[in-house]
């Protein structure tokens, strides 16, 4: 009933090609923005920001990532774990060395390192396809992860070969370290995410993006139309690691605050974000953001419901949890491979409809 | 939306989890699954078991209940800082969080909340340093204090010298298994032994290359800091190659009967260190079973109680809950606040008396904690296992460790942190 | 001859029998993928089931205990039985046949024709049930398992190499592990098997009819499914051998899933395809990350071989990308 086009006449180039051309859509993203900005900071507490807002935020920006390179350019990759740590240790060794560094540069610029260790880590995709990439990318996952724990370097010497996160202020504001309020951390993950989601959305519908969807679609077939698979593939992997590099900071700096390479980054999370990015559905943002909450919340939720509400031991619940997430994710494949992108897709189409079928 | 659905369900599993706040709340941050769950379970079980005892017995603590949250970390940071929030909330008292990452995580985060953190042989060394770390205690005994137990062990074994002695370090390949290291270099230059060092990739299943090094080069002694399936992969492979089993000595991460139970026969003699006592031949054991077995109120299988983890989860109950007692006493109220709790733990002192009369003689050393030392006294015994009777035994008593070499790394230690955190260093006199 | 020389001939024996045990779970990849497509990511934690399940089956253990004493409030954790060990992993072998059949009929008979990653991803789906389903079934603490292999160092063979070095170098004879002997046997005798089975058996060569093209298959009357459940099955059982190869030296716990990332460089350097690729990568990558462990590893810290095995297949990849005796990725433009 209200979602439809009809009466939407676009009478402009610009008003055509806009993000959400459906006055709907377009409604009901600035509301969710504005409950973003505007309501959730005045709501949230300690748990719903640490438990669920703050790393849903932070896995939506590597899931972003991993779907511009899989999802758009068709590059399996398992390796988002380790250009995570790269982008903490990045992002720790900018805030040590310059104390004096804007935190918002400080991330940024642990994106660009991580690009350019990305970039080094894709060159194999040039030769490499499918699932023999996959396996390749694992290599930089196991081999970040024993570098940094390997060279005390990246650690500040620390005995305990951990790093912490300095205190840092902006506006007289802690932003990280312990002090900082519940929603303080969900803003700052809230903005970056903002503007990388805007940036990649953008990214994905302009030349760079296609000529990424060509390499996907066919590379041969890309190559003879004029694309630079050399170019459209590193470029892929160096915007994806960016993005990824990015998350890895901030879940150092604003969700973790002290992290050891291979617990926080082990290969768990790397199978983690391809499942968001395959849940949520493979070439689609808001798919990555979707499939990155389904993922967050769902064990959070289980948990709740089954040892808070039913009061189960701890551990049944645990290894129920695991069943349910592995029987949910078959049942996901099953029903809709393409993902909730897919889904909200089908819903979409049908409430165009609503409530006359024809 | 479907997101929005979900939010909302959530909602109402958190509502539905409302804490109730009468009790004294301790948490504990559980692994029954994933890799580590076979150290895991028996500590939690031996954790609950304890508390449940002192509802069933003495009613309680002044009168309080005393209330276990069991939250499952599955040894993962992330679940783990899930995990605190939720129950931070539900008016927490203690936080004995069994897992380094997440202790880390927790030491900031403890100063900010104001929660005490204990982390009996496990988490910062460095936080024995009470000035720096206020609401961060490590008592009985530390890494460091580990290795210079195992130390003092060999210079036993060997009347007081072991100069020109070889010694291995087989480690995991982590923030942990390194800890040791800076300790034992100090204390070969003091004592004239060499150190070689071993590290081994998690999971490490695989250590092929590690002991045939350690063949070819025929160290006097091996010790290992490990966890999980390491250890028994390494007991069995040093009876592969037929290493003297005496010669070989973990840290107490790597002495339960999990991890020597795979080798068999084999890995009678293998030695551990330890800061409590092992085995079910205690007082407290008949009333477990009495006011907890026997009424069917075990928190786990039942299986797992007398082994070697088991205990440590008794013990840091016992140590939450004589803090607790003695925050009581303090504060001169029973519905203490965590702040109370810190200032009890900041008081405790744990003679042989009190172990007597809780039922636990000799169960652990006897020390008392200050405001400077967080870390107790450090003493250090080692345990031995015996195959054929599947049993741990105490071959070496609690005995001081060398604090002479570890108080000054401690100092460096904590200093970087003060410095780094931004943490101001409390007078302690 | 030189000890130095003796022992890099030592570590090589004992990277390539290292090599043997990866080779085993690389083999179960093979078979399933070979058959159906599917790269399955669960056959690690299919081995750890297997083996949860024969330790809990030789022990006489009640599986579900721990749930069905929550629900009920009973005490029950054992039958008070002992199984022998080869008609527990008879047993076993039935439960694997039991899950294979379970597989198809709930999970791939849905994804026919799906895309590859589609299929992978259902497989992580899963092996994260089956981390739950087999704690919750067995328990998740460490258990034993003892089916009678012989293990530790063989004296033998050290007593009688011991006078390859000159008298007074530190050199000990070789070190073998007997369990290590004895899977290298059974991994032959597997091999064997399974190519005898495929060569000379109706049921072997409709797997290879399939494995060659579905629908050429299908064609022919060759019913899809019911291959796919002979191909798990059989992928199973291969589980259940590494299972017990390494549950016997590890003990059997939740780690053992982890095996699956030591058979992935295996599979990349072999082939997703070729049987003999996986027994010649795994001999190559336990070779090669032991060998790289011995000579470079002090240099550079060591704890190298997870990461080594990884980049050592990548750099054969960058010069064959379909490993060695894959086939020939052919695409059609």
């Amino acid at each position: 009933m209200y979602y439809r086009e009809a009466g939407d006449f676009k009478t402009s180039y610009r008003a055509d090609q806009q993000n959400f051309p459906i006055r709907f859509d377009r409604i009901h993203f600035w509301v969710m923005m504005a409950l973003a900005f505007g309501v959730v900071p005045f709501f949230i507490n300690d748990y719903w920001a640490n438990a669920v807002f703050v790393p849903f935020l932070i896995f939506a920006i590597a899931t972003l990532g991993l779907n511009l390179l899989t999802g758009y350019c068709g590059q399996v990759s398992l390796g988002s774990a380790g250009f995570m740590a790269v982008g903490a240790y990045a992002s720790y060794k900018l805030m040590t060395s310059f104390p004096e560094l804007n935190f918002f540069v400080v991330i940024l610029l642990s994106g660009g390192i991580t690009a350019l260790v990305g970039t080094a880590f894709g060159l194999p995709s040039l030769r490499i396809k499918g699932f023999y990439l996959a396996v390749a990318t694992l290599a930089a996952q196991f081999f970040l992860v024993w570098l940094f724990n390997k060279v005390p370097w990246f650690y500040n010497n620390s005995a305990s070969g951990q790093i912490s996160v300095p205190r840092r202020e902006m506006f007289g504001i802690p932003i990280t370290g312990p002090e900082t309020a519940a929603s303080t951390k969900y803003l700052v993950c809230l903005v970056i995410v903002f503007v990388l989601g805007f940036v990649a959305r953008n990214l994905t519908r302009g030349r760079i993006g296609r000529s990424w969807m060509a390499i996907r679609d066919m590379d041969f077939a890309a190559e003879i139309i004029g694309v630079d698979p050399l170019r459209a593939k590193l470029s892929a992997f160096a915007i994806s690691s960016f993005y990824i590099g990015i998350a890895g900071a901030l879940f150092f700096s604003v969700y973790l605050g002290a992290v050891e390479v291979g617990e926080a980054f082990g290969i768990n999370n790397s199978f983690l974000i391809l499942f968001m990015v395959i849940i949520g559905g493979l070439g689609s943002i808001y798919g990555s953001f979707a499939g990155a909450a389904f993922l967050i919340l769902m064990p959070v939720l289980l948990k709740n419901v089954l040892v808070g509400g039913l009061g189960w031991p701890s551990d049944l619940a645990a290894h129920l949890e695991f069943m349910i997430m592995g029987a949910l994710i078959i049942i996901f494949l099953i029903v809709e491979p393409h993902g909730l992108a897919r889904l909200w897709a089908v819903t979409k189409q049908k409430l165009r409809l609503w409530p006359f079928p024809y | 939306m479907k997101s929005l659905k979900i939010a909302a369900l959530a909602v109402g599993a958190v509502a539905l989890a409302a804490p109730a706040f009468a009790d004294l709340v301790f948490p504990s941050l559980s692994y029954r699954t994933g890799p580590y769950a076979a150290g895991g379970i028996p500590y939690a079980d031996g954790y609950q078991d304890y508390m449940t005892l002192i509802n069933e017995r003495d009613g309680g603590l002044g009168g309080e209940k005393l209330k276990v949250v069991e939250c499952e970390t599955g040894y993962n940071t992330q679940k783990g800082v899930e995990c605190y929030e939720g129950t931070k909330g539900q008016g927490a008292l203690l936080y004995q969080p069994l897992s380094t990452g997440i202790t880390y995580q927790l030491i900031p985060k403890s100063q900010a909340d104001e929660i005490p953190i204990l982390t009996m042989g496990y988490g910062r060394t460095s936080a024995a340093n009470g000035a720096v770390f206020k609401y961060v205690f490590n008592f009985p005994a530390n890494y460091w204090a580990g290795a210079s137990g195992i130390v003092n062990h060999l210079l036993d074994i060997n009347g007081g010298d072991i100069s020109g002695k070889s010694l291995a370090l087989v480690y995991h390949n982590s923030a942990y298994g390194k800890e040791p290291i800076r300790t034992l270099e100090e204390l070969s230059k003091k004592h004239g032994f060499s150190v070689t060092l071993l590290p081994v990739d998690h999971p490490g299943q695989e250590q092929k290359s590690q002991w045939l090094q350690i063949r070819r080069e025929r160290p006097d002694y091996v010790l290992m800091w490990g966890w999980g399936v390491m250890n028994s992969v390494a007991i069995q492979e040093a009876a592969n190659i037929n290493f003297p089993m005496e010669n070989f000595i973990g840290i107490w991460w790597s002495g339960s009967e999990n991890d020597v139970r795979p080798a068999g026969a084999a890995a009678t003699g293998y030695k551990a260190a330890t800061f409590h006592n092992v085995g079910k031949d205690y007082p407290i054991f008949d009333d477990l079973q009495k006011y907890v077995f026997d009424k069917g109120m075990t928190a786990g299988a039942g299986d797992q109680i007398g082994t070697a983890i088991y205990n440590r989860g008794l013990y840091a109950a016992m140590m939450a809950v004589e803090g607790a007692r003695k925050a009581q006493e303090l504060a001169g109220h029973a519905a203490i606040t965590p702040q109370e709790m810190r200032d009890g733990l900041e008081n405790l002192e744990i003679s042989e008396e009190l172990m007597n009369n809780l039922g636990m003689p000799n169960f652990g050393p006897s020390f008392k904690v200050s405001c400077s030392n967080h870390g107790g006294s450090g003493d250090v015994g080692i345990q031995q296992w015996d195959a054929a009777a599947g049993t741990w035994s105490l071959i070496s008593d609690f005995a001081p460790v060398d604090m002479e070499v570890i108080q000054p790394l401690i100092e460096e230690d904590s200093a970087a942190y003060a410095a780094e955190a931004g943490v101001e260093v409390r007078s302690c006199n | 001859m030189s000890p130095d020389f003796l022992y890099a001939v030592e570590v090589l024996l004992n990277g390539l029998m290292a090599g043997v045990m990866y080779s085993l779970v690389a083999l179960g990849f093979v078979l399933i993928f070979k058959a159906s497509g599917v790269f399955n990511y669960a056959q690690g934690v299919m081995a750890l089931f297997a083996a949860l399940t024969l330790v809990g089956i030789m022990n006489g253990q009640v599986p579900f205990s721990h749930l069905i004493n929550a629900v009920f409030g009973t005490s029950v954790h054992e039958f008070g039985w002992h199984v022998p060990a080869l008609g527990a992993i008879a047993l076993t072998a039935v439960v694997m046949v039991i899950f294979a059949f379970l597989v198809e009929k709930l999970i791939l008979k849905y994804l026919i024709g799906q895309e590859p990653i589609i299929l992978f991803m259902a497989t992580i789906g899963l092996a994260y049930f089956m981390e739950g389903f087999g704690d919750l079934m067995w328990g998740a603490d460490i258990k034993a398992l003892d089916v009678g292999l012989p293990k530790g160092g063989s004296i033998w063979i050290e007593e009688n190499t011991a006078w390859l070095a000159a008298e007074g170098s530190r050199f000990f004879g070789f070190f073998i592990d007997k369990l290590d002997v004895s899977a290298t046997l059974v991994a032959v005798v597997l091999v064997i098997a399974l190519t005898l089975f495929s060569q000379y058996t109706a049921t072997g060569r409709a797997l290879r009819a399939v494995a060659d093209d579905h629908q050429a298959a299908l064609s022919v009357g060759i019913s899809l499914r019911a291959i796919w459940v002979i191909t798990w099955s059989i992928a199973g059982f291969v589980a259940l051998v590494a299972g017990i190869m390494w549950g016997s030296k590890s003990g059997v716990q939740f780690s053992l899933a982890f095996i699956a990332l030591k058979a992935l460089p295996v599979l990349m350097l072999g082939g997703f395809t070729s049987i003999p690729g996986a027994i010649v990568g795994g001999l190559i990558i336990g070779m090669g990350e032991k060998l790289f462990e011995f000579f470079v590893g002090p240099l550079i810290g060591g704890a190298t071989e997870n990461w080594f095995a990884y980049v050592l297949a990548l750099i054969f990849l960058v010069f064959r990308p379909q490993g060695l005796f894959g086939e020939r990725i052919i695409e059609r433009v």
